[in-house]
């Protein structure tokens, strides 16, 4: 009953305390040819916080986060996770730093039960080779059996024990990305990414959605960014907004200071205003 | 532990804590619970139980609960919960169950009724719920918890953890011993109250029954005999805890015979839970029943045509054979092996799907359930039976012998249960398992109990030629139409909820001209059904309001039409007009009570602009009704809601009869 899991970037430990800054983001630049998708962006997100990436349709949202996990490579710029500059790096590293996601469209494997489909997020802390794994019986059952009881407890932690062995394929749509959030979370991330994690979801599912990812900072004080659409659940979750226009930074706050900025209205209304 | 059973009395224990230095001496190293948690299940041995339970108990009485204290006790089945009965129980304290799902309000009536000073709670939302309340709630001094997350940040002041208080325990033991509790336990005697439970509501404010040691031991006792239930049984706890059935099923008779109650991990996880553990004595509400064949019905339509046509083949044989051979009549060779080859490739997976491989004795209670559905089980050799109880009788009035099953009926007497049918046609009993009363109650207590013991139900029922009790339906509720026909409205209703696709049914009739229904749809089973025919939905609202969908109702109400035509009794109350209700009803909006249970009277009231249309003759009407959410805030909703006319066919009607 007793959660045990790791708090505070769980298998990735570090000496940061809370507030400082966890990842610091200096004038990136990211074209795709022509396309100028990020344009001299800067911003930090700060350990323990949960941090929102806002904007329009095509803003570079999801880019911006791409470049975080190292999806894209950004022309120009650094990026300075846990005070390391880097600025090429292939996903995977930065999976075994500490950085996880969950994606916009679900990118669970639809054959598989939520439990392996979760398991699948413990890749990166597996200590034993694929040999290992292979004669099974003795150092690899003792490290998968570690793994499974974390991964129990994150099922019990998103109350998802009713479809542990349910294929996630089968599942409605704010399930499966709750199985998401579950495989992200079992990575035990330092930063963990959510691409709008409550598209197209229904308002429970919402409430829902928030509620747990309210509780993974408060509970295991994971930093958190996030995308999201839905503005209502945005200004109540987050620690501080950063919007994003056509790829440039235009306001970056608290969520109060952003819903004054008049950058912004006009960004989300599209009208223009003479004073 | 031999040492311990020397303290209880001589003519054997009388109170559960008696019971469980007994089963943990005689059952020492038995499984008396296990709980699955983070997807495995964990055991408790009687003896490891008793251990428990005994450092909670001091634990307790360090905290200063004292005999006569009241406790509640909110939550679901979780081990930790059913050891508080114990715990307080062993102190002289009264454990006070209430039901989970309770909103705010309802809880702090009955919190406040029963000045509980202590609450044992489950979880985050209870203890969010009761500290609420706690401006209200004058007598309670402190909370306890089971589960401690998302707790960690409150103040601690008065709130403890299920831990915490088995450490003061285990210190109070090393410091001063527990002899004390048990000459505390010593001292129970059988006539003590044992606890109060709290009726859900049917008719009004709860009313809290008080049952004593006896009452429940004697029927649990009684109970276990008329079922041949022992210490090898496994038995799944899920029901509400504040539910007597659960008090009796998974609690005195588990104490009293010794038996296992394995607890699920969570209620939706109560199905698995199920299959795993292959429960060998399982109770469930005729609506359980309906939702495991709905699910069954839609499952096959899904399936493969080969399986389809197996499924239907060995069903019609099981339907015509399964239940002769489950009562022990003559049936041929030949037929018996076409049994046994169905019970190969049909029934035996499908129970094992169901989780019903290891049962001994099923029950269903609480409403009548429908002939078919009951058959269906027994068809494929479960032996389900009926029995007919109530919280002021410790469950037990009467029950179905083996071999003597009807779906019509709900038994024979109970052992040491006398019946009797007064003038008014209302069904009456006497027993041991008879209450003492209910809580500062006298007047009502003096309504329902007569001086000799005797307890007026409010159902009306009739004994028939086999000796077995027939209940018709409330006392109260049989009514009378216009032109003097006989109205049962749950006849009606339960008519008509046979239907996978119709979920509830409220009927009207009683002092008017002729019966009309509301219906709900069984969003499960319509939903499937539109899937199939590319009907698209958004809401329960959209597809309940769809033409199709009513075509389907309307079908469904002439059939029924169909069958009361064929009873003279019921034939003038076929059912008119009827319409599909935009919203389900909700235990939540008060509509059905905890125990999904309709609450006419609340349902009359609130949807009386529906009932005036339904006899206006109008084909439609506007309505806007008010909804709880779960956490108790507060929406409308708005619809139109079409009515429909409905064939009604005369008596004797050749068609009808085809």
């Amino acid at each position: 009953m007793n959660m045990h899991y790791s708090s505070a970037g769980g298998a990735h430990r570090d000496n940061l305390a809370k507030g400082e800054t966890l990842l610091q983001v200096d004038n990136i630049s990211l074209s795709f040819g022509g396309v100028k998708a990020i344009q001299d962006v800067s911003f930090d997100i700060k350990k323990g916080e949960i941090r929102a990436i806002i904007g329009p349709n095509g803003a570079g949202k999801t880019s911006m986060l791409n470049v975080i996990n190292g999806f894209y490579h950004p022309q120009e710029g650094t990026i300075t996770f846990r005070g390391k500059e880097r600025r090429r790096m292939r996903p995977h590293v930065a999976a075994q730093q500490g950085i996880s996601r969950t994606f916009q469209n679900i990118a669970l494997f639809k054959g598989m039960s939520v439990l392996d489909n979760i398991m699948t997020g413990r890749m990166t802390l597996q200590k034993r080779n694929m040999l290992w794994h292979a004669l099974w019986h003795g150092p690899a059952q003792m490290e998968e059996l570690e793994h499974r009881a974390a991964v129990e407890k994150i099922i019990d932690f998103l109350e998802i024990e009713a479809i542990r062995k349910t294929p996630s394929g089968r599942l409605p749509y704010g399930l499966q990305k709750r199985v998401e959030l579950g495989r992200a979370l079992a990575a035990e991330p330092a930063l963990l990414l959510l691409d709008e994690p409550m598209a197209g979801m229904n308002l429970e599912e919402k409430e829902d959605m928030s509620r747990f990812i309210l509780d993974v900072n408060h509970q295991f004080g994971t930093t958190i960014a996030l995308i999201e659409h839905d503005m209502g659940v945005v200004m109540d979750l987050s620690d501080r907004v950063m919007v994003l226009d056509y790829g440039r930074k235009i306001g970056d706050g608290t969520p109060d200071d952003v819903r004054k900025n008049r950058d912004v209205i006009d960004a989300y209304l599209g009208v223009s205003h003479d004073d | 532990m031999s040492a311990n059973v020397s303290i209880l009395p001589n003519d054997g224990p009388a109170t559960f804590p008696q019971y469980l230095i007994l089963n943990a001496s005689r059952f020492a190293s038995r499984p008396a619970m296990r709980h699955r948690d983070f997807g495995i299940w964990h055991s408790w041995t009687w003896s490891e139980m008793y251990e428990e339970i005994r450092y909670f108990s001091i634990g307790l009485s360090k905290l200063g609960v004292k005999a006569g204290d009241r406790i509640a006790i909110v939550g679901q089945n979780k081990p930790r919960l059913y050891w508080s009965f114990c715990a307080a129980q062993a102190l002289g304290a009264i454990p006070i169950p209430v039901y989970a799902d309770s909103v705010a309000e309802e809880m702090v009536y009955v919190l406040n009724h029963a000045e509980v000073s202590l609450a044992i709670c489950q979880d985050q939302e209870q203890v969010d719920k009761i500290l609420s309340l706690s401006d209200e709630l004058k007598k309670l001094k402190s909370i306890i918890y089971d589960e401690s997350r998302g707790l960690q940040d409150y103040d601690p002041k008065n709130l403890h953890s299920f831990e915490q208080i088995q450490d003061l325990g285990r210190e109070e033991i090393l410091d001063t011993g527990d002899e004390n509790w048990k000459k505390q336990i010593a001292k129970g005697k059988g006539d003590d109250l044992a606890v109060m439970l709290y009726t859900s509501g049917t008719t009004g404010r709860p009313k809290g029954v008080m049952l004593s040691f006896d009452n429940l031991a004697i029927s649990a006792r009684n109970a276990n005999e008329f079922d041949h239930l022992d210490e090898k049984e496994e038995i799944l706890a899920y029901l509400p805890l504040a539910w007597v059935g659960d008090h009796v099923f998974s609690y005195a008779q588990s104490y009293v015979a010794g038996y296992c109650v394995c607890c699920p991990e969570s209620q939706p996880t109560a199905e698995e839970c199920r299959r795993e553990i292959a429960p060998s004595y399982f109770f469930a509400p005729p609506r359980v029943f309906e939702n495991m064949l709905t699910a069954i019905t839609v499952n096959m339509e899904d399936a493969g045509r080969f399986k389809r046509l197996m499924f239907k083949y060995f069903m019609d044989h099981a339907g015509e054979y399964g239940e002769k051979i489950l009562n022990g009549e003559p049936v041929g060779f030949f037929n018996r092996l076409k049994y046994w080859l169905g019970e190969f490739f049909v029934y035996g997976p499908l129970k094992n799907r169901l989780g019903f491989t290891g049962i001994k004795v099923g029950y269903t209670a609480g409403e009548a359930i429908g002939p078919e559905i009951f058959r269906f089980y027994r068809s494929i050799g479960l032996n389900l039976k009926q029995l007919y109880g109530q919280t002021e009788a410790s469950v037990y009035v009467s029950a179905q012998p083996d071999g003597q099953i009807s779906a019509e009926s709900v038994g024979t007497p109970c052992p040491d249960v006398e019946i009797e049918i007064a003038d008014n046609g209302e069904v009456l009993y006497r027993s041991p398992g008879v209450f003492i009363g209910y809580y500062k109650d006298d007047k009502a207590t003096n309504s329902t109990k007569t001086k000799d013991g005797w307890v007026h139900t409010g159902d009306a029922g009739f004994i028939d030629h086999d000796g077995h009790l027939r209940i018709i339906d409330r006392a109260k509720d049989v009514g009378k139409l216009n032109d003097g026909s006989l109205f049962a409205p749950k006849f009606i209703e339960n008519k008509l909820k046979f239907f996978p696709n119709i979920k509830e049914a409220v009927a009207f009739g009683d002092g008017r001209d002729m019966c009309c229904v509301f219906l709900n749809i069984d969003l499960t089973s319509v939903g499937n059904w539109a899937e199939r025919n590319n009907i698209s939905y958004a809401s329960y609202q959209e597809l309940a309001g769809h033409p199709s969908v009513y075509k389907m109702m309307e079908e469904h109400v002439e059939q029924v039409n169909k069958e009361l035509s064929s009873e003279e009794m019921m034939a003038g109350s076929q059912i008119h007009r009827f319409l599909v209700l935009h919203k389900e009803l909700d235990p939540d909006d008060g509509e059905l009570t905890r125990t999904q249970k309709v609450r006419r009277s609340f349902i009359a009231d609130r949807y009386g602009e529906l009932i005036e249309a339904l006899y206006d003759g109008s084909t439609e009407k506007f309505v806007e009704t008010e909804v709880v959410f779960e956490d108790g805030r507060k929406g409308k909703i708005s619809a139109t809601v079409e009515i429909c006319d409905v064939t009604v066919f005369a008596h004797g009607d050749k068609e009808a009869a085809a």
